[in-house]
């Protein structure tokens, strides 16, 4: 009690003194960084699953080869879940006497429940997103279809029995991707025109389903209420299946976003650590005065930890704020970026999950520092030199270690990661030091040559030994981080960025036959594209893996079963297309004719539970071909370059029924071709990857501004740093400043002094800072976000010239007031 | 006070004290076999030349420092035997002190500083206490100040009534006059002496000043670590 109230009574004092602002801003920092990240993966992540949602137009679709019964429609509005209905079956549209294949889409009210149809009044007109659907009577048609058989907004399509008006260009769907492969334009059509169209009966191939949004809870709720008592042929579909490219972006969003965090985190802990030792350094002669009064060990830690408390729950309360804030605006601006009315909320987790953190840190960091200042001998106040014990390496060490780990572990996730980081982190701290050490030598000797600022500022290098090093390690290590996360910044995210560039295929043609192939290569060679690459696909239904049939065969999971058993798509290559990379087994030898082989997409055989050596038996055209499992390949979706899960080897699928597609860019003022294109090849299937590709390239977008803006928070982190490592000397500069002005010195060659020696610190940082962002940049490009990482030689030129510049304006901010000081004030000061 | 013989109640004893510290150069030995009591009541000046070991015995007899050798017993406890805690407590019940260079806490005001020992002590009316005490010290109407906003002199009179308000059985004086002028030193000093005298405390006074040591009751000279001569007053 005696401890609390002293503690709180000179609080507010000690609030004025510079270190105890350094470690609130420390912490606040770290709690506004991890807060504004925080909310914001959580709000990216939600806005990505309901962007991933929109392939689904809605949060989980019920899909099944009969009308789905009235039930279940009923049992998600019990859950307060919005619901629409929708039919889609191909079939053949007329004008007149000219036909075309179309995929009907016939949809109720409220479709889509997630995402937006786009419209255009025009072929390649302006699109725009409307909501609602067609009236009944009228259609909207894919500009494609319109093209096949010569009509335009306005015409009439005959639709089975029914005469339909065509109103506007379709150029947009959420759930066109759903199974692309097979699709023929599309045109969509209102519900109530069902029954008087004709096309559905009995032998009609359509699927239903039943579209389900609402609450995220609700949502859950519901698929779990109805995953057991489903019956077979209805089957439900939620976001995680639906996008993996979305997902694929989001994920590496999150990472930068996390790591963005990690490292202002870092930097918050160096800075904490070094004010709490300034902290405890300033407190040592009041804690001896205390105890030569008669305070316990107990009550000087008491005041220690109910001030140090003090402090965390006010950087945390500024830190919050400010974090919130940030995002609030964050999220303001991502919201034109997510075209979405609204960022879904979030609830109080990231701020709990900050604060906790907060208070690591501060344990973490602080701790050893208190424990020091708690054994202060009370001899201190008689004699001044008399420093109490440090705390013990290995116990300073071990609780830092400890608490780095326990804070990146979750943002990190990955252990190998994790041990990269600090690995990394420890190696350049000691290198740092050495470094520092090595230096101190140096210069030792080098000042006989260098004019009186400079020996003084050298000198001073040299005689604080210790000290300096211990300072060369806090810039290192802060340049070293704001190094890496410009990198990670700048290098990384091009080289996400040019994963998706600008020249990605925009087009996917399909059902293109064997014949075709030479006429339609040769349109594209008229209209100056260049020649796409046509990749063969049969189709095919597996039958039985190692004898066993498909439909008694045990699965791991669903998904398998699914792949399993749906008419799968194969094809055959010579070699691994640019865009997969083997995992396990061998490629097929260049020229290989023997046996058929087949390589499995990695998630396809887990899911399926296949392994090098299966064999799989496929019925093609009523003719069994059998092929043995022989390597297993991830597949970079993001190239959006055609990809099978099973591709089989050359010669394994000769003389089955044969079509072939090709993804190719077409620049937007060439497109018109695509209606010559289909004009004079109607069975080939032109799919307009524009839309999905404007998704990727959105999330991309909104994630590098995210990462930018908290990369603020890690810049003002990395000064808090600084400005904590030239705190640590402040007192004695003051000090030795009034003392060299009292001798005689101008103010000016006292600066001059003070800045040599920032300047000679900043170079020893910078030099090895550069090294060490090189090498942690190079791990973290490989190993934690797939991209290839190229060494620049400008990051050493930033890196030392930084180090420089950045050491020696916070040391000229921080250290002013020291020089400025009058010298008797500072003097008089001594005896208090 | 000063007709107390050597047989009245003794309140510190240092017996065959000694005190070696290890340097670069080897084993210093500051103290050596110093050996006195020092009666309640008494006024008692410790005097010497610089690096006689003066504040290194007056950190062993408060029991800042524990001796190498020898033992303290003050107030009737021996301080070799109580840890560092103990001693703590042991000093908030029975030690004052006053310090050259004055030792305020800088983040309390004159009157926080004064009410610290009493409320260490656990005493409960610490603020009236307190306020009693710096009306007597003459700075009843700057109680509210800082130290930083304080004279060398009034710091000095904070100090004093720091050390005198757990009214204490000893009280320490480390050069108490050293970073004050002559005139506002000898203020000090009588208002030492008196508070001294109102509440019978035994006083150990560290100091250079001859003149100083001469209003004592007793006068122990050091040189070079050893108790070179033990001289009482004239009745």
């Amino acid at each position: 009690m005696k401890a609390l109230a002293f503690a709180l009574r000179s609080f507010s004092r000690e609030l004025r003194s510079g270190e105890v602002l350094v470690l609130l801003v420390a912490v606040g920092l770290a709690v506004a960084a991890l807060t504004a990240v925080g909310f914001l993966t959580d709000r990216i992540g939600k806005a990505v699953a309901r962007q991933a949602n929109e392939v689904l137009a809605a949060d989980l679709r019920l899909r099944s080869q009969v009308p789905v019964p009235e039930e279940w429609r009923d049992l998600a509005r019990e859950y307060n879940l919005e619901t629409a209905d929708t039919l889609s079956f191909p079939s053949v549209v007329f004008k007149n006497d000219d036909s075309a294949l179309a995929t009907i889409k016939i949809v109720s009210d409220g479709y889509p429940l997630r995402g937006k149809v786009r419209i255009a009044d025009t072929l390649f007109g302006e699109q725009r997103a409307v909501d609602g659907i067609p009236a009944s009577g009228e259609v909207w048609a894919d500009g494609s279809l319109l093209a096949r058989v010569g009509a335009d907004v306005g015409d009439t399509l005959a639709v089975g029995e029914l005469n339909l008006r065509v109103t506007a260009i379709l150029t947009y769907r959420p759930d066109q991707s759903i199974g692309f492969a097979s699709l023929a334009p599309s045109l969509i059509m209102n519900i109530a025109d069902a029954s008087q169209s004709g096309l559905i009966g009995e032998g009609s191939r359509v699927a239903y389903a039943l579209l389900v949004a609402g609450d995220e809870a609700a949502v859950t709720d519901f698929n779990d209420a109805i995953q057991d008592i489903l019956p077979d042929e209805i089957r439900v579909r939620s976001q995680e299946e639906s996008s993996e490219r979305a997902y694929n972006a989001a994920d590496r969003a999150q990472r930068f976003l996390s790591l963005t965090a990690v490292i202002s985190l870092l930097l918050s802990a160096v800075a904490v650590a070094m004010s709490a030792r300034r902290f405890a350094h300033r407190r040592m002669d009041t804690v001896a005065l205390m105890k030569s009064l008669g305070a316990t060990q107990g009550f000087v830690i008491s005041v220690a930890l109910v001030q140090l408390l003090l402090l965390g729950v006010l950087g945390v309360v500024a830190g919050s704020v400010v974090g919130f804030a940030a995002e609030e605006l964050l999220s303001r601006i991502l919201i034109d970026l997510l075209q979405q009315g609204e960022l879904p909320g979030v609830g109080l987790r990231p701020v709990i999950l900050a604060c906790s953190s907060a208070m690591v840190l501060l344990l973490g960091f602080a701790l050893p520092s208190l424990i020091q200042l708690r054994n202060t001998p009370p001899l201190r106040i008689l004699r001044h030199d008399v420093m109490p014990p440090p705390p013990s390496r290995i116990f300073v060490a071990g609780l830092s270690l400890a608490a780095v780990a326990a804070l990146l572990y979750r943002s990190v996730g990955d252990p190998v990661m994790l041990l990269i980081l600090i690995g990394g982190i420890i190696v350049i701290a000691g290198l740092l030091y050495l470094l520092g050490r090595l230096m101190v030598a140096v210069i030792g000797r080098a000042r006989s040559g260098v004019g009186v600022a400079w020996r003084y500022g050298l000198a001073n290098v040299a005689r604080r030994g210790r000290d300096s090093a211990v300072q060369v390690v806090a810039f290192g290590l802060g340049i070293t981080v704001l190094l890496l996360l410009t990198l990670v910044r700048t290098d990384l995210l091009e080289g996400w960025r040019s994963t998706l560039e600008d020249d990605a295929p925009n087009h996917f043609l399909i059902n293109i036959q064997p014949h075709e192939l030479d006429s339609v290569g040769k349109l594209f060679e008229l209209s100056e594209i260049e020649a796409p690459v046509f990749t063969p696909m049969v189709r095919a239904r597996m039958v039985s893996i190692n004898d066993e049939s498909v439909k008694d065969r045990e699965y791991p999971n669903e998904d398998g079963k699914w792949l399993a058993n749906r008419e799968a798509n194969l094809s055959w290559t010579e070699a691994m297309s640019s865009s997969n990379e083997l995992l396990e087994g061998a490629w097929w030898p260049a020229g290989y004719r023997g046996p058929p082989l087949a390589s499995i997409e990695s998630e396809a055989a887990a899911n399926a539970g296949f392994s090098i050596g299966d064999r799989l038996k496929f019925v093609i055209a009523g003719r069994e071909v059998e092929a043995e499992i022989s390597s297993i390949r991830k597949i970079n979706w993001d190239s959006f370059q055609p990809n099978f899960f099973i591709v089989l080897s050359p010669g394994a699928l000769d003389g089955m029924p044969t079509t072939y597609i090709s993804s190719l860019r077409i620049a937007a003022e060439k497109q018109p071709m695509l209606i010559d294109l289909m004009r004079a090849h109607p069975s080939v299937s032109v799919i307009d990857l524009g839309a999905i590709l404007e998704q990727v390239r959105g999330i991309i977008e909104k994630a590098s501004l995210a990462v930018q803006a908290v990369f603020m928070f890690t810049l003002a982190a990395g000064i808090a740093v600084l400005f904590a490592a030239v705190q640590s000397t402040i007192d004695e500069r003051r000090f030795e400043s009034a003392m060299l002005r009292a001798l005689g010195a101008k103010r000016r060659t006292v600066f001059a002094g003070v800045m040599a020696e920032f300047a000679a610190l900043g170079t020893a940082a910078g030099v090895l800072a550069s090294a060490g962002a090189s090498v942690l940049a190079y791990l973290v490009a490989t190993r934690m976000f797939d991209l290839a990482y190229s060494f620049s030689p400008m990051l050493w030129l930033a890196g030392v010239s930084g180090g420089v510049l950045v050491v020696c304006v916070s040391g000229y901010f921080a250290a002013r007031s020291a020089v400025n000081s009058r010298p008797a004030d500072v003097l008089r000061e001594v005896n208090t | 006070m000063s007709n107390q013989s050597s047989e009245a109640i003794s309140v510190l004893e240092a017996y065959k004290l000694s005190k070696q510290v290890s340097s670069p150069e080897g084993t210093l030995t500051i103290l050596s076999d110093v050996s006195f009591t020092i009666a309640a009541g008494e006024s008692v000046a410790v005097v010497g030349p610089s690096g006689a070991g003066k504040s290194t015995l007056l950190a062993l007899l408060a029991g800042l420092d524990l001796p190498s050798t020898g033992h303290v017993v003050l107030n009737g406890s021996n301080l070799s035997r109580l840890d560092e805690d103990g001693r703590a407590v042991l000093r908030a019940e029975s030690v004052g002190f006053v310090f050259q260079s004055f030792h305020l806490v800088p983040s309390l005001n004159a009157l926080e500083n004064v009410m610290l020992p009493l409320e260490l002590a656990g005493q409960s009316n610490a603020r009236a206490a307190a306020l009693e005490i710096i009306e007597k010290v003459g700075l009843g109407e700057r109680w509210s100040h800082y130290p930083a906003q304080l004279s060398g002199g009034e710091k000095q009179r904070v100090a004093i009534a720091r050390a005198f308000a757990t009214e204490p059985a000893v009280l320490f004086a480390d050069e108490p006059t050293g970073n004050l002028d002559s005139r506002t030193g000898a203020t000090i000093m009588q208002l030492m002496f008196k508070l001294n005298r109102e509440s019978s405390t035994t006083l150990v006074l560290v100091t250079h000043d001859q003149a100083l040591a001469a209003r004592c009751d007793r006068i122990l000279s050091l040189d070079v670590g050893k108790l070179v001569s033990d001289t009482r007053a004239a009745v």
